[in-house]
């Protein structure tokens, strides 16, 4: 059998993973085959339940045994097979040699114990240090990840650091022991474009600084551009292609690599429509030439009627304390909001976690009561209507939600969900009357009719999308709030509901806000652009001019995060790394 | 493996206790003078108590009124437990604050002391004592389902049915409701055991049935006190009402791992 | 952490005045008195008596003054115990109580706890279907059905135990009723370990440990235990009342003088003043019990504060 070359750190070879899921098996990795060279970054890039997850549990040993099992393969580490090792020596490997940072910070920490011990405890494990020692190191390892006042830090309980702090501690501890290799499996996904762009440089640069190989698992081929050096890119649990980063942002071979990279909408041109995986890989996995649509610029709607007006629109949280509960402060979500949306336009609300645009759409459409301000539909006083009227309203604006997995009722059929609002809002239809708009409304987000008597869970999360979607269209309504719709979906989906959400739009002249965290996304869809931060909105303009000549310095430092998705040119002999 | 199991006990209790009596040859009041504490034999099949009555037709009679009391006071305690726990998540707010807090109160009294009191104080009737007891219990399903209907509101279905020009009452119904439903066959199911537990409890202190009824509770006491010269008259009853508990605890907590909202989660990510 | 406990002290004023109140009328309203099971009394001598107990006043004034007298610690005088008052009685009683329900209380934990994690352990094989199923049985099972039981067999049959009574605490008098009492506790408590072990170490900082090179042992023990314990916390409050307010049933078969049962003696006796000192006795202690735990909670747990009972039923 092979063994790792004088170059590469990690060889992974035919390695399969198979899990159990009832009496069938599920080939969760098949065949893989990859090298990571000493002091470079692999990219491992593939959809949900390629099996890229899979594969770096599988490095470490940590693939739950049962239901998974690894069916065959070795992984080369130092000349010994880790697949192959005994429990016990693998253990010393783990955190030593080979650390890993997972995706999700609030959950990968364990809560009852401060960050500084759990830190403290590689240390104390693999180096031997002393509880003094290793306090001591902890608190410089705070400090080298850009914790700031370590000291007070590293006593704090995981609940009480932020998102991005909490993913610092988990590089922290995993370059405790200064390893050979890291594993970061997905660590910005569930973060801030800001904090994601922070993250990513210090992992950039703990890499260079530590000399060690990095294999970096993601989604999102936008943000390995320029940290990998190589990239892997898996689909359906096989390895389709494997090249140098520049080389797959160049000329990606596979069409499932074309179609990844062409479904991410960019910043810097806009297509009419996005191409997605589809386009380029037939259903039998045959490759398919793309049509290509040329772009257009988008028409100026600003001229149609106003059809939503929001007048200094305010909505405050109370925060109650002390004894008795008082109040005493508020949470200003939304403080002072006015805007304009014009009939069959689509203005994009963009902006980080916690600026308040997810409270913004909820109280437009009075389902948050506000705190002061005006809003009006179509001339309607959204806020002025009685229960009663407010219900008949309803029928003309509509909300989809970011969580596929929640918005449907789990215990309804599709069919029940999708008439549940023609029962609401038309009484005197017959059934057979309703199981037909039923069916067209399926028909128009492109699924088929037949699972009418499916249950949700039957269904995947970007087809339980287009299901929320047709229930929102299931009343005719002309204004829809998109609340983060695409957000928790693989870019390759996600392309596919933002053209199906754009097709929608034209047939029905459908007037959208379309809230995201993403600004490409939003840069895609939108007329115009409102950027958000802490309850106001500090921009609005035409999505053009706010990505080409942005005003406002925080819609600036937006932009500047985004990764760019385009691949860093190094000088080749700097990518071998130090040890030469 | 627990719901077969489960099942399987509570049929074979039934079974026993629906149709046994059927066959029983001996009157359960009668007083067999000359049968007194006599070991099962083939006329009298379980044996005879120290008072010379049929064990056989004692306990499955005296299960006919256990478990009765077990549904109804079960009954009673879901009721309320489910109207009362719904309307303070479906509310909210203040109202919730408020009947939560009396929830609060209600579980500070020492309520098992209060329906010994009752008991004592307004005679052994067998209503009296399911409601008792009934009002008890409900305490605990007014929290798991008031806690149920507020994880149910913040979900997106639930505000989408909202946005969609649902009233609320028919929320409640069409949206909540079925949602519920799980949770409340579950704990319902585990109210059960527990209610014959306390009946059996109450009887084993004299404070339940009284004589010529019976239930369980009251025989193992009777057998309890004269086991050295009638173990059977312990035995028996003892043994019925071990089964029925296993079996009810066993069903509700099979019921759970596969309706349970948590535990079903989970089964749907793996 | 004051804050909660001066809140939970103030808040448990009112509460333990609606019990004192509740319990007091529903013990005037019954039917019948503390003395009519004695032979027909001369009109003079009950006259006597009711004076003695402040019978002959109005309900009212008599329960201004009753609860005049508990604020000032005074129980009264037992109707039962001619020569003994509320307070003295409790005396005896609750230590008796209280040293049982310790130990039942210490070895539900100690054996439930260690029961669960075996069980989560070894999560669907054998040791699991072992452990849950006896658990199961024990939850079932009656202590009044598995007292006898054990009397049978370790006391009557092979005699290293003695049948009952108390001897002033002798350890081997201790051992059956603690047993019998600690047994449902210790089959809840496994049950509770149990489902939430196997929740935490689905968690994805359990994989974080493992991911750092920690040994099995270590994960199961440390990382995974103590987030696990808190809803045994939880359950802690109410398990600690069940226990040491004494039981009556245990206390009647092993023939120990505990305060349990007063309770039920003073009901059926309408020995108002020892009911109402017991059930008094009994509110504080829920009281203290369910602040203690909220308290050691908090330690537990940095994150939240506890909202409600979450361990009552798993």
């Amino acid at each position: 059998m092979s063994q790792t070359d004088s170059n590469s750190l990690l060889r992974i070879a035919d390695l399969t993973v198979r899990f159990r899921s009832g009496h069938a098996d599920m080939t969760a990795v098949s065949q893989l085959s990859f090298d990571i060279p000493k002091g470079q970054t692999v990219g491992l890039v593939g959809e949900s339940g390629s099996g890229k997850s899979v594969t770096a549990l599988s490095i470490l040993g940590l693939i739950p045994q049962p239901p998974g099992h690894i069916a065959g393969g070795q992984i080369w580490f130092q000349d010994q097979d880790l697949l192959a090792l005994p429990e016990k020596a693998l253990r010393r490997i783990r955190g030593n040699d080979i650390a890993m940072v997972f995706q999700e910070p609030m959950t990968s920490l364990n809560p009852v114990f401060r960050v500084g011990y759990q830190i403290a405890e590689v240390l104390r494990l693999h180096l031997k240090l002393n509880k003094k020692q290793a306090w001591q190191r902890t608190l410089e390892l705070l400090d080298w990840v850009g914790i700031p006042e370590p000291q007070r830090r590293a006593r704090a309980y995981p609940h009480e650091l932020s998102g991005g702090q909490k993913q610092r501690v988990m590089i922290a501890m995993a370059i405790a022991c200064e390893p050979q290799l890291l594993i970061c499996d997905e660590p910005t996904t569930a973060l801030d474009v800001t904090i994601q762009q922070q993250v990513l440089e210090l992992l950039q640069n703990l890499q260079r600084e530590l000399a060690m190989s990095m294999l970096f698992i993601t989604h999102d081929l936008a943000v390995i551009a320029d940290l990998a050096d190589e990239v892997v890119v898996m689909y359906r649990s096989e390895k389709v292609e494997q090249a140098a980063t520049a080389d797959i942002f160049r000329q990606a071979q596979h069409p499932y690599s074309q179609g990844l990279l062409a479904c991410r909408p960019k910043l810097h041109d806009n297509p009419k429509r996005l191409l997605t995986v589809a386009d380029f890989l037939g259903p039998d996995g045959q490759a398919k030439q793309p049509v290509i649509e040329a772009a257009a610029p988008k028409p100026d709607k600003t001229q149609q009627g106003v059809l939503l007006e929001v007048r200094d629109l305010k909505t405050h949280f109370p925060l109650k304390s002390g004894l008795f509960g008082r109040v005493n402060d508020h949470v200003k979500a939304v403080d002072g909001v006015s805007f304009q949306v014009h009939k069959g336009e689509t203005l994009g609300l963009v902006g980080e976690s916690g600026c308040g645009k997810t409270t913004l759409g909820r109280t437009i459409l009075n389902l948050q009561a506000p705190t002061a301000g005006q809003v009006h539909f179509d001339g309607i006083d959204v806020f002025a209507q009685n229960p009663k009227q407010m219900r008949q309203l309803r029928s003309r604006m509509q909300i989809i939600f970011q969580d596929p997995y929640a918005s449907l009722n789990p215990r309804m059929t599709i069919g029940q969900a999708l008439m549940e609002p023609l029962r609401i809002h038309r009484p005197d239809d017959c059934q057979a009357l309703r199981q037909e708009r039923a069916v067209s409304l399926l028909e128009q987000v492109e699924l088929n009719p037949d699972h009418l008597s499916r249950f949700p869970h039957e269904f995947s999360g970007g087809q339980r999308q287009r299901i929320s979607i047709a229930r929102a269209l299931a009343v005719d309504p002309e204004f829809i709030v998109c609340d983060e719709s695409v957000s928790a979906l693989d870019v390759s989906v996600q392309a596919q509901v933002l053209n199906l959400l754009l097709d929608l739009q034209e047939q029905r002249q459908l007037t959208y806000i379309f809230i995201s965290h993403d600004l490409s996304v939003v840069n895609f869809i939108a007329d115009r652009v409102g950027v958000m931060n802490q309850g106001r909105i500090v921009e609005l303009n035409t999505a053009k001019a706010i990505y080409h000549n942005p005003q406002n310095a925080y819609t600036q430092k937006l932009l500047d995060a985004i990764p760019k998705g385009e691949p860093k040119i190094r000088p080749k002999g700097q990518t071998t790394g130090i040890i030469t | 493996m627990k719901l077969k199991l489960g099942l399987a006990l509570l049929v074979l209790v039934l079974l026993m206790i629906g149709v046994g009596p059927w066959f029983g040859t001996q009157d359960p009041e009668t007083i067999h003078w000359d049968h007194m504490a006599a070991a099962p034999d083939a006329t009298f099949w379980l044996g005879t108590d120290v008072m010379g009555r049929d064990v056989y037709m004692r306990t499955l009679l005296g299960g006919q009124v256990s478990l009765l009391v077990g549904l109804l006071a079960s009954l009673v305690s879901v009721a309320i437990g489910v109207c009362y726990g719904m309307v303070a998540g479906f509310i909210g707010g203040k109202t919730d604050a408020l009947m939560m807090r009396l929830v609060d109160v209600l579980y500070a009294l020492p309520f098992l002391f209060l329906v010994i009191l009752l008991m004592v104080f307004f005679g052994q009737h067998l209503w009296l004592l399911f409601i008792a007891i009934g009002c008890y219990l409900w305490l605990d399903m007014a929290r798991i389902v008031r806690g149920q209907t507020l994880a149910l509101k913040a979900q997106p279905f639930v505000e989408a049915a909202g946005a969609m020009g649902q009233s609320p009452m028919t929320i409640l119904r069409r949206q909540i409701l079925p949602n519920l439903k799980g949770v409340v066959v579950v704990y319902a199911t585990l109210t059960i055991p527990q209610v014959i537990m306390i009946e059996s409890f109450l009887s084993f202190l004299g404070l339940g049935l009284q004589d010529p009824m019976t239930s369980w509770g009251a025989l193992v006491n009777e057998g309890a006190s004269h086991m050295e010269l009638a173990p059977w008259s312990l035995w028996f009853p003892a043994l019925f009402l071990s089964m029925t508990l296993v079996g009810f605890n066993l069903l509700g907590d099979g019921l759970r791992d596969r309706w349970d909202p948590t535990s079903q989660q989970r089964a749907s990510d793996s | 952490m004051v804050e909660l406990v001066v809140k939970r002290l103030l808040w448990g004023i009112p509460v333990l005045w609606l019990i004192l109140t509740l319990t007091f009328f529903l013990l005037r309203l019954a039917p019948g008195g503390p003395f009519d099971q004695d032979r027909e009394l001369s009109p003079a001598v009950e006259q006597l008596i009711a004076e003695k107990y402040q019978l002959d006043q109005s309900l009212p004034v008599q329960y201004a003054q009753y609860l005049k007298r508990v604020v000032s610690g005074d129980l009264g005088p037992s109707f039962q115990y001619a020569d003994l008052t509320v307070n003295q009685l409790i005396g005896l009683g609750l230590p008796v109580s209280l040293q049982i329900g310790f130990w039942a209380l210490l070895l539900a934990l100690l054996l439930g706890v260690a029961l669960g994690a075996v069980a989560a352990l070894y999560a669907n094989r054998w040791p699991d279907t072992v452990a849950m199923l006896t658990a199961v049985i024990g939850i079932s099972t009656p202590n009044f059905v598995i007292a006898p039981l054990l009397i049978l067999w370790l006391a009557v049959h092979w005699q290293w135990l003695p049948v009952g009574g108390w001897s002033g605490g002798e350890w081997r008098h201790l051992v059956l009723p603690v047993v019998t009492l600690s047994l449902p506790y210790i089959a809840a408590i496994a049950r509770l370990v149990r489902g939430s072990l196997l929740e935490i170490l689905s968690q994805p900082f359990i994989r974080t440990a493992q991911a750092k090179g920690v040994a099995p042992s270590r994960v199961l023990l440390y990382h995974a235990l103590r987030p696990a314990l808190l809803p045994v916390i939880s359950y802690l409050g109410p398990a600690a009342v069940g226990l040491m307010t004494g039981s009556v049933v245990i206390e009647q078969i092993f023939g120990i003088p505990g305060m349990g049962r007063f309770f039920v003696q003073g009901a059926l006796n309408r020995d108002y003043t020892l009911v109402l000192g017991v059930v008094l006795v009994v509110g504080v202690m829920m009281l203290l019990f369910n602040l203690l735990v909220d308290v050691l909670y908090r330690w537990v747990d940095p994150r939240t504060v506890p909202t409600d009972a979450a361990g009552a039923r798993g």
